[in-house]
């Protein structure tokens, strides 16, 4: 699987003598394994370039390419690709509709127009892969709590099988336990399923612990396509788009300024920890 | 003084199926005793459905206690007939900034609430004014809500409750929906609030960070309190707060681990600073040994 | 940009009729509309048509947004225009086949016609002019006799009022539900009215959940700020009559008076 955008751009109004650019002239490629993450502060473009990936907006300027096909030619079936890039929305459950977890779940593969059986042994997978147990079955998907909800709605997604998950912000509003459930799932979807994803977020914390890879944008530009220790390199200018680098990299920047000769590429508590033990000495 | 005193305070809720039978009776509140003191910071923690704000609501009187008692600025919430009359001593901003903005235009929202305790015109001008200004939103006064970031939302929300004059301001996930922009603006406008006019706040969160600069930490986990105290004391009990579903802040839990590992540290450090310090003593007794 | 969208549609400028209190304005619709059934004749549609002009160069509202209005009644326009045109019985002007003109049937498709533009453009000025939140607070000055008889005017306000601030919110979120039910493969494009009603219930479902949990919230939020019903309530901006208003009063009032006066001597 290879998702390319290429000089994408979306404005509101492309045919004004200055437009207004959402997105401007972004380039980048997800590939099969990828764990990346998109992060900016509100307004940067985010959630306009992640409807781009699967085709709910079409860009002003430049191409989408699945695999190398346009998405946007004439004949291209944009419904197989969303099923092959799913998009999971900010604050998914509140798309829920049905009486039930598992019709609810059905509901993508129902419309890719598979037989009852096929839906169901996909939703159920789909449910075991999100951490639901098979009694939330014949729930109705409003009784449950909002982590709960959140699992059921991106099980509706998963049951399409994708090859690449998009995730706007999938922890927001959740309690830190429940935050670090979902990127768990997340994590454990990369690893054993091996799909790409793309997870939109704020929390740089989390995306230190996660991400391989950062996609940084500012005011619609693409500002920054490295690897997080890269990215957070560049703390001061993530700091003036209204970003900042996790509390960790402060910490071991705080700690060399005092001579302590630990590495300024420490992102987690746990790479911190061993730098400052072997700083030490111990 | 205490502003808000809890006494064996119980809420019940009953559940019920498809034919309105009850089933269940779910203790949201199992015998909670607390007063806070006025003037006072104070941070409620505790995962989804612990309890916190359902705490909350009775304390403005949006709930009625099932056993127990709760007194805001001395008065009975049972007993209280005008139960209106007693919520404007607190405010209460909600998680969602869009579903507590009631009016179209900015200080039209900010006036609701005075509108409703009849104060009169003049003073109404005065007080969403002086309102708006507070929370550094008076440029914004003409303007629909609709076109605000989330963080100016809530502080649209927030100077809606100052133009009450409440002595409390109760918060419950005000943070939850805004990004970290918008967070770090509500947080310090409460701060600044509680700082210079000494309104008592009240701050139910999920974050951490937010919870570091209050004068007191409570936990509460399964409709109990479970903790209660500085923040040093709250956050240096880092297992017992990953048991209620909670963290700590990064450079407590870094902290933690090495003194795990047997660095010399004392419990509970909560910045930068705190930590670095404490290393460079570290590295100058063992230079010494 | 969706949230942008305003309901009605107000210009938004400075103008004598924009500061004029929503209640003189309200009044004006209504005498306006009352003088156009009163009037007949030539003289009298242009009396009408003249103070039209002077109310609309007073607004500073472009022409072309008054004119907007009747685009929409285009289709009822000509059908009255033409239903009069051949039914009205009298003396044959001009006759082809069945059908046949009359003089009678002339003369009342005109004046058929330009009543209803006038009507349209008429009432346009006030919505133009008018902020929905002022016309809200208008109305439910305006109808305060009606509580004698039990009609909760302030609530119905209040009704209208939020409704107008949440109108947005829901189409945004109309968008927000539809996209998510896209991707997950919903089609709510193709296929006949069945199909496509089908294909309704997973957008308004999440709908209908989301404004009941905002309604809601909202109702909380106003309890915690202290909303007991409209008794005792204050306003940051009561309606006040000025002196501008007071005129325009009395022109209104010269201008119904003349209406009539015309009416009655003129055939």
């Amino acid at each position: 699987m290879e998702l390319t955008l290429k000089n994408v751009s979306y404005s509101y109004n492309p045919d004004a003598p200055e437009p207004v650019y959402a997105v401007r002239d972004v380039s980048l490629t997800i590939r099969s394994g990828d764990f990346a993450a998109l992060i900016g502060h509100t307004g940067s473009g985010k959630s306009t370039l992640i409807q781009f990936m699967n085709g709910l907006l079409k860009p002003t300027e430049g191409q989408v390419l699945f695999n190398g096909e346009d998405i946007f030619e004439k004949k291209y079936p944009l419904k197989t690709l969303r099923q092959k890039v799913g998009l999971v929305f900010q604050y998914p459950e509140h798309q829920l509709f049905e009486e039930t977890v598992l019709k609810d779940i059905c509901f993508g593969p129902k419309n890719m127009g598979l037989s009852k059986e096929e839906q169901e042994e996909r939703a159920r997978h789909a449910m075991k892969l999100v951490g639901l147990a098979e009694s939330y079955e014949d729930k109705s998907p409003f009784e449950l709590s909002g982590g709960e909800k959140r699992r059921v709605a991106i099980a509706g997604v998963l049951a399409m099988k994708p090859e690449c998950l998009i995730l706007d912000e999938p922890t927001a509003g959740l309690d830190p336990a429940g935050r670090d459930d979902i990127l768990g799932t997340v994590r454990a979807l990369s690893d054993e399923e091996g799909i790409a994803v793309v997870l939109v977020s704020h929390s740089m914390e989390d995306v230190a612990v996660y991400a391989e890879r950062l996609f940084v944008m500012k005011k619609g530009e693409l500002l920054y396509d490295d690897t997080p220790k890269a990215v957070f390199r560049h703390y001061k200018e993530l700091e003036q788009i209204g970003l900042s680098a996790p509390q960790v990299t402060y910490i071991a920047h705080a700690l060399r300024e005092k001579g302590f000769d630990v590495s300024e590429d420490a992102m987690t508590v746990a790479e911190l920890k061993q730098e400052i033990l072997r700083v030490l000495g111990k | 003084m205490n502003i808000i005193e809890i006494l064996h305070l119980i809420h019940e809720f009953k559940e019920y199926d498809e034919n309105e039978t009850e089933i269940d009776t779910v203790r949201a509140l199992d015998d909670v005793t607390l007063s806070i003191e006025e003037g006072s910071f104070v941070t409620i923690l505790g995962h989804n459905g612990s309890g916190k704000s359902t705490l909350a609501k009775h304390v403005n009187a949006l709930l009625l206690p099932t056993g127990g008692t709760v007194l805001l600025c001395g008065e009975d919430t049972l007993k209280t007939k005008e139960l209106w009359q007693l919520r404007k001593n607190a405010g209460m901003v909600f998680q969602n900034p869009d579903n507590q903005i009631i009016a179209g235009i900015v200080e039209e929202d900010v006036a609701f609430g005075p509108e409703n305790l009849g104060v009169p015109t003049a003073e109404l001008e005065k007080r969403v004014e002086n309102a708006l200004e507070r929370v550094g939103m008076a440029a914004f006064r003409m303007n629909s809500p609709n076109r605000l970031s989330g963080g100016q939302k809530q502080r649209i929300a927030i100077a809606g409750m100052l133009a009450m004059k409440p002595k409390c301001i109760l918060m419950d996930e005000p943070t939850a929906m805004l990004d970290p922009v918008g967070r770090r603006e509500v947080i310090e406008t409460v701060h600044e609030l509680n700082r210079q006019e000494g309104i008592t706040i009240v701050l139910i969160t999920h974050y951490m960070e937010e919870a570091v600069d209050a004068d007191r930490v409570i936990v509460m986990d399964g409709g109990k309190l479970v903790m209660d105290g500085t923040p040093r004391e709250v956050f240096s009990r880092v297992e017992e707060l990953r048991e209620c579903r909670m963290t700590v802040p990064q450079v407590t839990e870094l902290s933690w681990e090495l003194k795990k590992e047997g660095v010399d540290l004392p419990d509970g450090i909560l910045t930068i600073g705190e930590l670095v310090e404490e290393l460079e003593k570290v590295r100058r007794s063992s230079v010494w040994n | 940009m969706i949230r942008d969208i305003t309901i009605g549609q107000y210009y938004d400028t400075d103008s004598v009729i924009h500061r004029l209190d929503p209640r003189v304005k309200l009044a004006f619709t209504l005498i306006y509309i009352v003088s156009l059934f009163v009037g007949h004749g030539p003289w009298c549609y242009a009396f009408a048509f003249a103070f039209l002009v002077f109310v609309i160069v007073l607004s500073r509202v472009p022409v072309k947004f008054m004119v907007k209005g009747l685009r929409a009644m285009l289709v009822i326009l000509i059908i009255s225009a033409l239903f009069n045109l051949f039914l009205v019985q009298g003396e044959v002007i001009f006759s082809w086949w069945i059908f046949r003109i009359t003089r009678e049937g002339v003369r009342m498709a005109v004046m058929m016609v330009v009543r209803l533009v006038f009507l349209v453009i008429g009432s346009s000025i006030m919505t133009l002019t008018t902020t929905p939140n002022d016309l809200t607070d208008g109305l439910e000055r305006s109808l305060r006799f009606l509580r004698v008889i039990k009609v909760p005017v302030h609530e119905i306000a209040m009704m209208m009022s939020i409704a107008l601030r949440f109108i947005p919110i829901l189409i945004e979120e109309v968008n927000k539900i539809m996209k998510a039910q896209i991707a997950r493969g919903a089609d709510f494009d193709t296929g006949g009215i069945i199909k496509k009603a089908k294909a309704m219930i997973p957008l308004l479902i999440p709908l209908f959940v989301s404004a009941f949990r905002r309604a809601s919230d909202l109702a909380l939020a106003m309890e915690a700020r202290c909303y007991h019903g409209g008794d005792g309530r204050t306003k940051l901006h009561p309606l006040k009559y000025g002196r501008t208003d007071i005129i325009a009063y009395i022109i209104l009032l010269l201008y119904l008076g003349g209406m009539i006066t015309m009416a009655v001597l003129l055939p």
